[in-house]
């Protein structure tokens, strides 16, 4: 390819910055409106920027809702989910990438197509097998009495522990490590259980990496699930409290809630900003998407 | 004694092996039997029965089917997914694979222009919708201010009928084109070198390569783009929540949103099931259709 002349590249470069300010600008928007007081929100003719740095509307944000609740609640749900997804992934990951047992491709056939089904599809039996769940929350043995998981971390949790997503990205890894590794260790007869807690688990890292920090903005990002589950204040999640937060149409107080929505979506944006190679290579590879 | 294992050790050893691996799988095959298999199951059958978790249980055969074909509100919130899935997915695919071909041109600073154009993604469509409800606000939203400031008539963007639905595409592509440009650059770069070099030497223009060489050759990457965003699209449920409760006048109101609001605020559990079943349904539909289109003209192409 030949050099492109000096012409194309300034236009190429422009254009990519253009871009780059649309794609960023409502991020700006929501810093500065969460630093303007009321006054400079409303103001006709305002300025882009605010005056001075005006933090009084995170303090407003805080007084008017429990948000380190709601923060409290989503380290807590989105880390166990996490620890759970990469551990039960690693096992499984690694019995369908290298060992060989009975009804394998059946078993992974079936996992994939679960994969197909929309979430939409099973939430409302899902809901009811949450709310149902034997003896939790009241519940007796057949799940009757009680509210079940129902606003509990157990509604948030249980069901995301594990997954086939996980799994299958895992298992994707596994196989590409070299079959001597077991062979050998067999011959020194190692017990398989001890194969892939000694010699497998700690070549995982990288992609167990990957599968983590999807799995806790994922998490962390949700919307639908703690929405149909969690109706109390005290147990609302970041996402959850925000939708909360925002009110009534027509009483919205901006300022206030361009804070929050910064203090929700930060988290997210410095670990991917610290991390992307990982979100980059989760995407190439599996094609899901945060 | 590595080189010929006796019989009996070999077959202790695989059923040691298979005790193992089931017992590595379970956690995960668990929570997928409870949690996904069994739950497909019980929608289809909920869907024949008028469930509404109080009262009724009872088996009612296609009236749930029968119904939806009479429901105008149903008819809508067909109508409304598939507009805002065919205005979705062509402009993400175009904006995408513009943005992997922009920054696949060896620039400096890669890493930052992929952040920014990734970074819509991580954010919670909770997050987005707030930031595009204050945009969109219709007295002191800045697109307003901007449209006034060109000389353009303001517009009331998610309170207008004929236009919230436009203005939710907007922001959905927005959101969404970042994650796409990842896949398309992956694609971009599995594409042999020498293809490029070949078509250089005969004497191709630029833009002949990208037809002739890059398109043709980016198809399977396509075609995975267009169904994950198509089945991405179909299940948008935060915006519309978040934004405009389904309205105004159901102009916006969706089929994951009917479902929601039939399940969840009317009780009527066995009814939304059976709108479930028909969205399940159409996903498939959907897919299985992109599949032959891209398939057959994979094949006219060979």
């Amino acid at each position: 390819m030949q050099k492109p002349l000096l012409a194309g590249r300034l236009i190429l470069y422009s254009a990519c910055i253009l871009i780059a300010l649309a794609m960023l600008f409502p991020y700006f928007w929501m810093l500065t409106t969460s630093l303007k007081t009321t006054r400079e929100i409303f103001a006709v003719d305002g300025s882009m920027l605010p005056a001075q740095l005006y933090w009084e509307n995170y303090a407003k944000a805080f007084r008017a809702a429990p948000w380190d609740r709601f923060f409290q609640n989503s380290v807590i749900v989105a880390s166990i989910v996490t620890v759970g997804q990469v551990l039960f992934s690693s096992m499984g990951g690694y019995a369908f990438g290298r060992l060989s047992f009975p009804w394998k491709n059946g078993l992974f056939l079936l996992l994939l197509a679960g994969i197909m089904v929309p979430a939409e599809v099973t939430l409302i039996p899902v809901f009811l097998i949450v709310k149902n769940f034997p003896l939790f929350g009241g519940n007796d043995w057949l799940g009757q009495g009680g509210t079940g998981m129902l606003n509990t971390y157990s509604a948030l949790i249980v069901p995301k522990i594990a997954g086939v997503f996980g799994l299958f990205l895992l298992r994707q890894f596994f196989m590409t490590l070299p079959k001597e590794l077991e062979e050998s260790a067999r011959i020194d007869g190692c017990g398989e259980l001890r194969i892939f807690r000694s010699v497998m688990l700690p070549l995982v890292k990288p992609a167990a990496a990957t599968l983590a920090i999807f799995t806790f903005t994922s998490i962390w990002d949700e919307f639908f699930w703690p929405l149909v589950v969690i109706s109390e204040r005290s147990m609302m999640t970041v996402q959850l409290g925000l939708s909360v937060f925002k009110g009534v149409e027509g009483s919205i107080e901006w300022g206030p809630l361009m804070a929050a929505t910064v203090m929700v979506s930060l988290p997210v944006i410095v670990v991917f900003l610290f991390a992307q190679k990982y979100f980059v290579e989760g995407v190439a590879t599996t094609g899901i998407k945060g | 004694m590595n080189a010929k294992a006796p019989g009996g050790l070999w077959k202790r050893q695989r059923r040691k092996q298979t005790a193992v691996a089931y017992f590595l799988i379970s956690p995960t095959l668990l929570i997928f039997l409870i949690f996904t298999l069994a739950p497909v199951v019980f929608a289809l059958y909920m869907s024949f029965t008028n469930y509404n978790i109080l009262s009724h249980k009872d088996w009612i055969g296609l009236d749930n089917y029968r119904r939806l074909a009479s429901d105008d509100d149903f008819a809508n919130a067909v109508r409304v997914t598939l507009q805002y899935t065919l205005e979705v997915v062509p402009l993400n695919l175009a904006i995408s694979l513009g943005l992997a071909l922009l920054i696949n041109m060896k620039i400096r600073g890669l890493a930052f222009f992929r952040s920014a154009y990734y970074m819509p993604v991580v954010t919670s469509m909770i997050a987005v919708s707030m930031v595009w409800l204050w945009l969109y606000d219709p007295t002191y939203g800045l697109f307003n201010k901007l449209l006034s400031s060109i000389g353009l008539p303001e517009q009331t963007w998610l309170k207008d009928p004929g236009l919230a639905l436009h203005a939710m595409v907007l922001l959905k592509v927005w959101k969404g084109v970042g994650a796409n440009m990842v896949i398309f650059l992956a694609g971009l770069q599995g594409i042999p070198k020498e293809l490029y070099e070949a078509a250089s030497l005969d004497g191709a223009s630029s833009l002949r390569k990208l037809w002739s060489v890059t398109i043709p050759l980016l198809r399977p990457t396509t075609f995975f783009v267009i169904i994950m965003t198509t089945i991405g699209t179909m299940q948008s449920f935060g915006e519309v929540y978040a934004m405009t409760g389904g309205g105004p006048i159901g102009s916006t109101t969706n089929l994951v949103y009917l479902i929601y609001t039939r399940a969840f605020e009317r009780m009527e559990m066995g009814y939304a099931s059976a709108i479930a079943t028909v969205l399940f349904a159409l996903i498939l539909l959907l897919t299985v259709i992109n599949m032959t289109l891209v398939r057959g003209k994979a094949d006219e192409a060979a």
